[in-house]
């Protein structure tokens, strides 16, 4: 703490005698042990709807602490000598309302030193992933800032501002945004609305113990309060991954063994797991929230789905499956509201296509971005689904796959035939059509309104 | 790239893994401050000034019961390869500046010197890697200089974990490669560890040989520095004709 300023207020001789005393009988002022973080609750943004689905802000309480951390994005040029990667930059406020031996305006050491500390752990342990963040190399990136708000000081800022800003960061959600245009140069950001908005890549949550140092360097306490900070003799924090990795450290001040620091390496990664499982907690129980508003909405830990193995289908077994398309209802052709606005088959059919299996981080199996057709398409197939739908054929050619064995790609799963068609040999993972097909009718949108028109006109 | 080349263990500047860069410390530079000296590792060149004990400048940080540390850290412009025009109150020097204040605080004798205030300051002429330690190891130069009473001598070095060798006294090409930093600062005699900064990731284990090391090299300039104090004391002898 700044004891040194003359606006704060001063602690009293007994009271620091007295903790100081307690310490060295190993009891804490506020009856916690050691080695005990005082009770944490982790919450996020309030202001979560379905126009705002970006996310990316949280709050935490770590006993008298408060911290407010906030993350948004923006497009900007990217560093010389980094031409491929994103940036992310901390800031933080200190605002006298936490602390009156804060100053209002520009950080003070301190509130510069905890910026870097969360920095350190955040982006040079390369927690999250920066070169996904490019758009363009050498050109245009995202740049994430933090901002991290101190609401109340009770002790203990760095592990409660590195806590939000871990949360913040595994709410947010970018807006996808895509090359387009007529040459391909065009860059299009696109609306929350159209995309789903992406969530970051994190590849592992760094989190901060701090220690507070009594004594001549041999008394070392975890998460010391407002009080106990004015009585230390030094601080020790160390940042550390779930794995057993240290991201950072920051020690400066009274000097302490080395073998103290071992020991303190130890404790941390116990308590390092703990609170990364109570962050990912409170992440689930708010993904939960979010999916049972927005089943669209996918939480940022589902699993990639990896290309899917070709449906090797013979010409008897193609007939089959055209019947069966021919018996199926109008709807589950038309699918979903697709985010991508993927038609059935239309003539910028070949550009959305791309995009959607250029999209990553996104799950095969999911409603939003499912495509019915895929890159390799069966003529014979398409020309059928497009009388049943009755659009013009103009199908390219030159997209077809036209070898001895004609694959069609796992589109054809969510089909109801797939399901009952013996025909088709596909593997196991198949039979998940069931759940699928469910899925398409998923919540509709203006886009769909406008696509019912067109057939009836047009029939 | 290769860090430590595979056949002779070399590295990119034809070191081993555990040799330090040379080191070279000289006192009394700056005539007019109370103490001074200049420190170079390798090719990193720094000059700390001390002033003080003395009056407190501003009376509302005057401190009662002892003494008031200030520090500045500053990069001259002409300090990296390309010369530019830097900030004075950026993030990263406050960070260095409060970092050395604190390491410096640990080991004055502050209690001695109420209400008085002794001040640091310390530029960085050559930085090739290291900036930090050599700070701290210019500065205890310094205030040996100035006469300012102190529990030990506060040495610091830095190393690093590239090519799965842990390796001795980064230099800027090393250190910007990415891997682990670790910079530590020790005071000699009693072995207690007063700085401890890392960045990157490293697993426990490396990290403690890492550190280690890092003490070790520790050791070995304190070792230097002792008799840099030891020989200018003679000298100041042979001045005075004792």
């Amino acid at each position: 703490m700044e004891q040194r300023l003359a606006n704060t207020w001063q602690m009293t001789v007994n009271e620091r005698k007295f903790i100081e005393m307690a310490l060295a009988a190993d009891l804490r002022v506020d009856d916690r042990g050691p080695f005990d973080y005082r009770p944490c609750t982790i919450t996020f943004g309030r202001h979560f709807s379905f126009t705002n689905r970006v996310g990316g802000s949280s709050e935490v309480q770590l006993g008298e602490t408060r911290v407010m951390s906030y993350v948004t994005s923006q497009l900007v040029q990217p560093y010389r000598d980094r031409p491929n990667e994103g940036t992310l930059s901390i800031f933080t406020e200190f605002s006298p309302m936490a602390d009156p031996a804060f100053e209002a305006g520009r950080p003070g050491e301190f509130a510069i030193e905890l910026g870097r500390i969360v920095d350190r752990g955040l982006r040079e342990s390369g927690a999250v992933d920066m070169e996904s963040l490019c758009v363009v190399v050498g050109k245009l990136v995202w740049s994430i800032r933090v901002d991290l708000h101190i609401l109340d000081n009770g002790g203990n800022l760095i592990d409660a501002a590195n806590i939000a800003a871990l949360a913040s960061l595994l709410t947010f959600r970018r807006p996808e945004c895509t090359l387009g245009g007529d040459d391909n140069h065009e860059l299009i950001i696109h609306d929350i609305e159209d995309r789903e908005p992406l969530p970051l890549i994190i590849h592992h949550l760094p989190v901060a113990v701090t220690f507070a140092v009594f004594g001549e360097g041999n008394i070392m306490v975890i998460d010391p309060s407002y009080k106990e900070e004015s009585v230390m003799g030094g601080r020790m924090t160390i940042t550390m991954n779930s794995n057993g990795d240290i991201c950072a450290v920051q020690k400066a001040g009274i000097g302490i063994s080395s073998s103290v620091i071992i020991r303190c390496l130890e404790i941390c990664a116990v308590k390092a797991a703990e609170i990364t499982s109570k962050i990912n907690h409170a992440m689930e129980s708010f993904n939960d929230g979010r999916s049972i508003q927005y089943p669209n909405f996918h939480p940022v830990d589902v699993a990639i789905q990896d290309n899917l193995p070709d449906v090797i289908m013979d010409k008897k077994q193609i007939e089959n499956l055209i019947g069966h398309l021919a018996a199926l209802p109008l709807d589950a052709l038309d699918r979903n509201s697709n985010k991508s606005g993927a038609v059935v088959v239309g003539t910028n059919t070949r550009a959305k296509f791309e995009n959607n299996q250029a999209r990553d981080g996104v799950p095969f199996y999911s409603p939003s971005n499912w495509d019915p057709y895929p890159r390799k398409l069966c003529s014979r197939l398409a020309r059928s689904s497009l009388k049943l739908s009755g659009l013009p054929e103009d199908v390219e050619e030159d997209k077809v796959n036209t070898t001895q064995s004609v694959t069609v790609e796992c589109g054809l799963e969510h089909t109801k035939g797939a399901s009952s068609s013996r025909a088709l040999e596909t593997p196991s993972e198949y039979t998940t059509v069931e759940a699928t097909s469910q899925y398409i009718k998923a919540p509709k949108t203006l886009k769909d309104a406008v696509k019912i028109q067109n057939r009836k006109m047009r029939k | 790239m290769e860090y430590v080349d595979s056949l002779t263990g070399f590295r990119l500047d034809g070191r081993r893994p555990n040799d330090m860069r040379q080191i070279r410390g000289e006192i009394g530079v700056v005539a007019k401050a109370d103490g001074s000296a200049l420190f170079e590792m390798g090719n990193t060149k720094v000059i700390a000034a001390v002033y003080g004990p003395r009056e407190v400048q501003n009376k509302g940080q005057q401190i009662n019961n002892q003494a008031l540390v200030r520090c500045e850290y500053s990069m001259a412009n002409f300090s990296t390869g390309d010369r530019t025009r830097r900030p004075k109150g950026d993030r990263r020097s406050t960070e260095i500046s409060l970092v050395i204040r604190q390491t410096m605080e640990a080991c004055i004798l502050v209690h001695l010197m109420p209400r008085s205030q002794i001040d640091i300051f310390v530029q960085v002429l050559q930085a090739d890697g290291g900036t930090r330690s050599a700070c701290i190891n210019a500065a205890t130069l310094a205030l040996a200089d100035a006469g300012i009473p102190m529990r030990d001598l506060v040495t610091s070095c830095s190393a690093g974990y590239l090519s799965s060798t842990p390796l001795l006294d980064l230099n800027y090409v090393e250190d910007s490669a990415g891997g682990p930093d670790v910079t530590v600062g020790i005071l000699a005699k009693t072995d207690k560890v007063t700085l401890l900064q890392m960045d990157s990731k490293l697993p426990i284990d490396i990290f403690e040989n890492v550190m280690q090391l890092a003490i070790e090299g520790c050791k070995a300039i304190a070792q230097y520095i002792r008799e840099v104090l030891l020989e200018n004391t003679k000298l100041l002898e042979s001045r005075k004709g004792l």
